[in-house]
């Protein structure tokens, strides 16, 4: 990347982290592994249900939703933010698999009468949709999916509408594994999400920096213990580990996440 | 009043648009001149709906690349068809060749990218495993990313790229993304636009929110009866613009987004998201509303939608710009409308040219609009596209003629 003083710098601070994935409730037990104070134990992923919706909402959301929203949450409540005033950058590579499974199963029958609720949860940007139901935020909300590298998509998209001034941005990534048959063609280990609640890199910012220190065709760092390292490269959400790895280790220094072909993501953190 | 923009004005250094009404721009100009709907009653694969739709035709007899045949779908075809039009590749090529590959995003809207697919292999299933058929590609047809990894393999580009899925207002939003990406320096050029095929998803999804019409829609009339879908592949590159342009060159000067918080299926009732979006949107291009010459409304022809944004552009603009929704002519492209409909934008903004509203006879009376329900030769310097997304998720965009 070239990059010239007159540009806004693709730089900002996390005020709030959300994770939820598996062996891992929250930001605060995910830092401890991530930090090497304490050993990863794979348990299935746990999803919250979200006691924000209304009640007729909360009965027609997925899982997928649920994940969503609360990961989102866990980072505005760490952060202390009013979820109302954010814009909010959703990233995932490919949804509700397990709507979608329903639909075409209809579709492939004699009864093509497919329910109207799983309709209208079939857009991709029905975590956004119901994000915005139960929060109230009117501001800019959108989704990007760049297959295995949607987080990167989504971090990118995030630092740049922060850098054009769009306020504070929660980045909140998800992906959750698939129902047979859709499972054998895209495989995924486990469901799981990240929130990161970006604020301007300002003096008096709190929270870690991290600045987009490019592109490059290195391959991704990858971690060293053996299971974190299949979660990350088994579902798509998990290839920011790297980058939460770093952030826990409280040191600055680059990480390099997994984007597209020979165009990974190299990032510079600063505790 | 100018006001100082907030995002660098873009040049639109090339576009096209494929949709049921023409292949390329020269079809699709001579079609929305002569107030054509290209709307045919609904014999899409096995889909038996009382229904009219915006089908693009011969996108059967689309080839891909046998090098890129792990991208084969409708969905693909149509972005491979929507490419060939108007030198287009042949602009991206060069885009890429005088930026870097690195240095030239890819950035679309899709709804649903390559389902029909995934419809299909369903159909298809082992009937003792349940197994999809072994054909069945999932990363280049069904993934929501695949239209862009595929078009990215198309021009050789290799910057930044994603997929921005909001419903029918995804191939708006990424005008925005880009201008971003170019404003912070991260590329000098972008591939954006939308593709959206017909699906069974679609229709019949439609259908079970009742909001499909039997008849071609009729965007804005009293009696409109919902939507009628249809399919389009549009593109346009963006560039910053250089200090000398054209008169009749277009220019992409504002942009805004919102959530209507609302409902999953129905818009804020008053229309306030899609306010809010259309002010950033002036905002943005350092206008106010008085500057507009013409609006390109969403236009679904559902009664809620047609109310609720009808409202929202009475509040804002008053009653006397003229506006018109295009629907009638393409039928709702969803995912691709955004996109689509800022090439049409750009059309007028070239040619003079106001489009009209195909399929439209008596106007909704409660709706307080300087409707155009025939096209006509118009001088404009600005114009605003509404795109209005299922979840709430609206996009508006400005776009401007250089002289």
């Amino acid at each position: 990347m070239t990059a010239s003083s007159s540009l806004p710098p693709l730089a900002a601070r996390i005020a709030g982290i959300g994770l939820i994935g598996p062996g891992f409730d929250d930001w605060a037990g995910a830092r401890t592994v991530l930090a090497g104070e304490a050993a990863w134990t794979s348990a299935p992923t746990r999803i919250p249900s979200p006691s924000l919706l209304p009640p007729a909402e909360r009965r027609r959301v997925g899982n997928v939703v649920k994940l969503a929203i609360g990961v989102g949450l866990q980072a505005v409540e760490a952060a202390g933010a009013d979820a109302a005033t954010l814009a909010t950058v959703f990233a995932s590579s490919g949804g509700d698999g397990a709507n979608c499974h329903a639909i075409c199963e209809v579709l492939a029958s004699d009864d093509r009468a497919i329910s109207p609720t799983r309709f209208h949860n079939s857009v991709n940007n029905a975590a956004s949709g119901y994000w915005g139901i139960a929060t109230g935020a009117m501001a800019a909300s959108t989704i990007v999916s760049a297959y295995d590298g949607s987080f990167a998509a989504g971090l990118l998209e995030a630092l740049a509408q922060l850098a054009c001034g769009a306020g504070p941005v929660l980045l909140i990534v998800y992906d959750h594994p698939y129902p047979a048959p859709l499972d054998a063609a895209r495989p995924m280990v486990d469901a799981f999400g990240l929130a990161l609640l970006l604020v301007p890199d300002t003096a008096a910012g709190k929270g870690p920096r991290v600045a987009l220190g490019g592109f490059t065709d290195a391959p991704a760092d990858r971690l060293a213990d053996p299971g974190l390292e299949a979660l990350r490269t088994g579902v798509p959400g998990a290839r920011a580990l790297p980058l939460l790895e770093r952030i826990a280790r409280a040191g600055p220094g680059r990480c390099t996440l997994e984007y597209l072909d020979a165009l990974q993501l190299a990032l510079d953190v600063t505790p | 009043m100018r006001l100082k923009p907030r995002l660098q004005p873009l040049l639109i250094s090339r576009y096209t648009a494929t949709s049921c009404i023409g292949t390329g721009l020269a079809a699709t100009r001579e079609a929305l001149a002569a107030g054509r709907s290209g709307l045919t009653p609904c014999d899409f694969e096995t889909v038996a709906l009382d229904t009219w739709i915006g089908r693009v035709p011969h996108l059967e007899e689309v080839v891909l690349s046998p090098v890129l045949a792990d991208y084969d779908c409708r969905n693909n075809r149509l972005a491979l068809l929507g490419l060939l039009q108007d030198g287009f590749v042949d602009a991206a090529l060069d885009a890429v060749a005088r930026y870097g590959a690195h240095r030239v995003a890819v950035l679309l809207g899709t709804s649903t990218s390559g389902i029909l697919e995934t419809e299909l292999a369903y159909r298809a299933r082992d009937p003792h495993t349940g197994a999809l058929p072994a054909a069945f590609h999932y990363r280049g047809s069904h993934n929501i990313f695949s239209v862009a990894e595929f078009v990215r393999h198309v021009v050789g580009a290799n910057g930044p790229a994603w997929v921005t899925s909001t419903a029918c207002s995804s191939s708006a939003k990424v005008f925005a993304s880009a201008a971003r990406l170019i404003e912070t320096g991260v590329i000098d050029a972008a591939v954006v636009g939308g593709v959206d095929s017909l699906c069974l998803t679609t229709l019949y999804g439609f259908n079970s929110l009742e909001l499909v019409s039997k008849t071609p829609c009729r965007p804005y009339d009293a009696a409109r009866s919902g939507i009628s879908v249809g399919e389009a592949a549009a593109f346009a590159l963006l560039e910053r613009a250089p200090a000398s342009l054209d008169a009749d060159a277009v220019l992409l000067t504002g942009s805004g987004e919102s959530s209507d918080a609302h409902h999953m299926s129905s818009p804020h009732p008053q229309g306030l998201g899609a306010r809010m979006a259309m002010e950033q949107a002036l905002a943005g291009a350092g206008l106010q509303a008085a500057d507009i010459d013409y609006i390109n409304l969403h236009g679904t022809a559902t009664p809620s939608n047609d109310a609720a944004e009808g409202q929202a552009v009475q509040e804002l603009f008053g009653s006397a710009t003229p506006a018109s929704s295009t629907k009638g002519a393409t039928g709702h492209t969803l995912g691709a409308a955004g996109g689509l409909e800022a090439v049409f934008c750009a059309i007028a903004l070239a040619d003079g040219l106001m489009p009209g509203s195909p399929g439209t006879e008596a106007l909704d009376p409660a709706i307080g609009l300087a409707y155009q329900v025939r096209p006509r030769p118009a001088p404009l310097r600005h114009v605003l596209s509404n795109a209005l997304g299922f979840g709430g998720t609206n996009c508006s965009l400005v776009l401007s003629r250089a002289g």
